[in-house]
């Protein structure tokens, strides 16, 4: 991570946006919602006063624009409106904009603040005022019952020059607020063999003409409240007003919303100083108890945990062969623990999913707009896990899949309304585990897919001859065929020709399965099932001549024992009848050149794959395994077949097999054997 | 082997010939271990072995020079190194059937590989050295497995067919 402070605003901007966002997108459904107005208010006011803090100009004051607008809306003279909310999306938007590529945002500000203005009720939004300090806003909110002075008096934490924080700025916004008086103290500085340069030992004294400069100081001090020293005191009456600012930072936010609703509210507690200090404590602990560690860390920490579980299942192994009872009692021991070790370490990689599917909430509420379709988007699961590199991945497969369902899926409200359907289309997204995968389904109330256009597209494009005689469900699964679309029209959206062939690789290169179903009439659900991780699998391990293959256990449908005919019946049309259907198999001796003897009894491990199965003939299955995935290097990269190799209990090495590639490939035979025929 | 006057060489055989490896790259040396074979793999790195729970290819350089196969001797060990493979940092195992010692090669012994005259491919030899009266070859590790290693799979024999 970079040193940047920039860079940390950055960061902190974007997940106060996202905060922004999904209060905005909340406000459309509950506009009612104080909590969620104040909720907004308070990300806007932070963005505003770091923004400024940072240098970002530009941005403080298009939020503070923004803000203005919307204290309007907090102080109940305008109502929340769907407009209100779309425009501020889009002021939201700009924000981003101007943070991150300020040049090519241009000027759309002043048109957003106008409309915003024009929303909130009769263009009140002082677009020009130049904001200088963050505090403004505030200030104005107090009252204006004559001239008061106070004395504030600061010292700055003792590491604030190291981390970079200028008292001169300091001081020029706190000059600004009113006529100020500034004394220096320099009663604390140590002889020069005691002085530290790095250390900050000077405090000022104030002395400012100003109604109520607390609220001002908090935004002021805002990152510095922790280990400061901060009094702020009334010069006429000291006694009363001993009030010593010391709001600990996670709080602040807190005291901007109790400002709303009383403006004459009290910055922070009047108590002592010390006590005040141990809240400080507390807070900036709870503030410590998650932690940010760069991906690279984990996944380093994934491996040798892969890397243990492997020399203990060795240790488990010499156990067994060993008559020692203390050896097998520390092998056990070892086992439970190095199992733990794994859960807990997988478990830190794991984040909830619900972080990606608010993602989807304003990409519904732009659809809906684009699209003019009343659209209700519900949610299940946000809490499912899953591990973090996965839930990444997911996002763009999730998008599509989403779009669809809007797009194609839901039909226009006059639609709707005929087949007597309520006119709002309802889209759900939900994640649950499913054993140790986790399923994540998009659903939408539509139209369901019509089989008819699918034939005649999927005929048009070659993809089957007008005599295939196919199921629904399998006339479904052509969507995800390559160069798919069904859209009459493209549409800005979707309907591209590419899409739900993609969406089922990436699924699939994360080991996962995509299954659709559809209703005519009723709607389209389509299902992900997602292993929860993807750095160890569940294998089963199978022996070909003398080498021993892991097959992931998810693609592992049945076991069959190979008839001793089927191999012998009739060059290359090889067909299992597994209960009915005609499964091709292929032998595994014959793809990888084994040499040797082949097994009197052959075994057939049947896996499956986006809907097709193949049988994979083996000599010996051995049984279940624990897979720590490993990749292969760049000088096995081309071998087709292969997804990766682990290390077995005993040490050595053993290759996974690409089911998703045997599938096709067998599949594939099948295609040409039955052109030939 | 830039600004010092010599190479400090980990030195080896493989069938008759002495090989010379840059001793900076040499991780560990293994007693031969279990190796898995890989199906459907070049010749060139046929398999994979577990050397500290990674797995890391086994490459055999008397493929890549040409030379005779030979069954495992109690002098056989495998050299693990770390190379750069076509831009990303590898560990490979190389076969050896005999390693010697760490021994400095004098720079001025070393010679440009000559372009005819050489039973090898010119271009997986860096240079040539001489130590104790007998020659050394100091072979391109780089290019070998970026080269060697591609003919497996699909892209078939033609590579050493154009040269």
């Amino acid at each position: 991570m970079s040193n940047d402070p920039t860079d940390t605003f950055r960061q902190e901007a974007a997940e106060l946006l996202e905060q922004l966002e999904q209060g905005l997108l909340d406000l459309g459904q509950t506009p009612e919602d104080s909590d969620l107005v104040n909720s907004v208010f308070r990300a806007l006011h932070t963005i505003k006063g770091s923004g400024a803090m940072f240098g970002f100009t530009e941005v403080a004051e298009f939020v503070h624009n923004f803000e203005t607008a919307f204290d309007r809306v907090r102080k109940g003279v305008a109502p929340v409106s769907p407009a209100l909310v779309t425009i501020a999306l889009a002021a939201k938007d700009h924000i981003h904009g101007l943070i991150h590529d300020p040049v090519s945002v241009g000027d759309a500000g002043d048109t957003l603040l106008a409309d915003l203005a024009i929303v909130v009720d009769g263009g009140v939004v002082p677009v020009a005022e130049a904001v200088g300090e963050a505090a403004a806003a505030m200030t104005t909110a107090a009252s204006r019952d004559g001239v008061v002075r106070w004395r504030i008096r600061f010292f700055l934490p003792s590491d604030a020059l190291v981390h970079g924080t200028n008292p001169v700025l300091l001081l020029g916004e706190i000059t600004a607020l009113g006529k100020a008086e500034v004394t220096l103290i320099a009663d604390r500085v140590p002889t020069l063999e005691e002085m530290d340069p790095e250390r900050s030992y000077l405090g000022w004294q104030i002395d400012l003409e100003h109604d109520d400069p607390r609220p001002a100081l908090d935004d002021v001090f805002l990152f510095l409240m922790d280990g400061m020293e901060l009094s702020c005191e009334k010069l006429e009456d000291t006694r009363a007003a001993q009030t010593a600012v010391a709001v600990p930072l996670p709080a602040l936010p807190a005291t901007a919303a109790q400002e709303g609703a009383e403006a004459t509210a009290p910055v922070a507690g009047r108590a002592p100083a010390d006590t005040e200090r141990a809240d400080a404590k507390q807070a900036s602990g709870a503030a410590a108890s998650s932690l940010r560690v760069p991906a690279e860390r984990l996944d380093e920490l994934m491996d040798r945990v892969g890397e243990l579980v492997i020399a203990q299942a060795r240790l488990t192994q010499l156990a067994a062969l060993s008559a020692d009872s203390s050896l097998k009692s520390v092998a056990e021991e070892l086992e439970r623990l190095s199992s733990g070790l794994r859960d807990t370490t997988m478990g830190i990689r794991m984040v909830p999913i619900g972080s990606l599917f608010s993602r989807f909430r304003r990409l519904i509420h732009d659809l809906s707009n684009d699209l003019g379709k009343d659209i209700e988007f519900l949610t299940s699961g946000e809490e499912t896990e899953l591990d973090k590199t996965m839930i990444e991945r997911l996002a763009d497969p999730l998008v599509h899949l989403i779009r669809n369902s809007v797009d194609h899926g839901l039909e226009s409200a006059d639609k709707r309304l005929a087949s007597g359907k309520p006119a709002r289309g309802t889209v759900r997204l939900g994640a649950v585990y499913a054993g140790a995968e986790v399923t994540i389904s998009v659903t939408d109330d539509g139209a369901g897919l019509n089989t008819a256009r699918i034939r005649q597209k999927a005929e048009e494009n070659g993809l089957i001859t007008p005599d295939t005689r196919l199921t629904d469900s399998e006339l479904h699964q052509l969507i995800f065929a390559p160069g798919f679309s069904t859209a009459k029209e493209v549409t800005a959206l979707s309907g591209r020709g590419v899409g739900m062939d993609v969406v089922k690789k990436t699924i699939e290169g994360l080991r996962g399965k995509i299954h659709l179903t559809s209703t005519p009439g009723k709607g389209t659900t389509i299902t992900l099932r997602l292993p929860l991780t993807l750095a160890i699998i569940e294998g089963m391990l199978v022996r070909v001549g003398t080498g021993r293959y892991a097959i992931p256990l998810s693609a592992v449908e049945e076991c069959v024992e190979l008839p001793a005919t089927a191999l012998t019946a009739s060059r290359g049309r090889n067909f299992l009848d597994i209960r009915g259907s005609l499964v091709p198999f292929i032998s595994l001796r014959d793809v990888f050149g084994t040499s040797g003897e082949r097994d009197p009894f052959q075994k057939v491990v049947i896996v499956s794959s986006g809907g097709g199965r193949v049988g994979l003939v083996v000599d010996q299955i051995i049984g279940n395994t624990q897979a720590v995935i490993k990749q292969l290097s760049k000088l096995h990269a081309d071998l087709p077949n292969f997804s990766g190799a682990t290390i077995l209990g005993d040490g050595t090495v053993a290759l996974i097999l690409d089911t998703a590639r045997l599938v096709d490939a067998g599949q594939g035979t099948d295609l040409q054997q039955g052109k030939a025929a | 082997m830039s600004h010092a006057t010599h190479m400090r060489a980990l030195t080896l055989r493989l069938d008759d010939e002495y090989f010379a490896f840059e001793a900076e790259g040499v991780r560990e040396i293994l007693d031969l271990v279990p190796v898995t074979e890989v199906p459907n793999a070049s010749p060139f790195a046929a398999g994979l072995i577990n050397v500290r729970g990674r797995v890391v290819p086994l490459a055999d350089l008397r493929v890549a020079f040409g030379m005779r196969q030979a069954a495992h001797t109690p002098d056989t060990r495998i050299v693990v190194v770390e190379a750069e493979i076509e831009g990303e940092q590898t560990v490979v195992g190389l076969l050896a059937d005999k390693v010697y010692d760490v021994t400095d090669i004098e720079n001025a012994a070393i010679e440009d590989a000559p372009k005819v005259g050489m039973r090898w491919r010119a271009d997986y030899v860096r240079g040539i050295g001489k130590r104790n009266g007998q020659f050394i070859i100091i072979p391109h590790l780089q290019r070998i497995l970026e080269q060697a290693g591609r003919r497996s799979g699909s892209h078939g024999h033609n590579e050493g067919a154009s040269k």
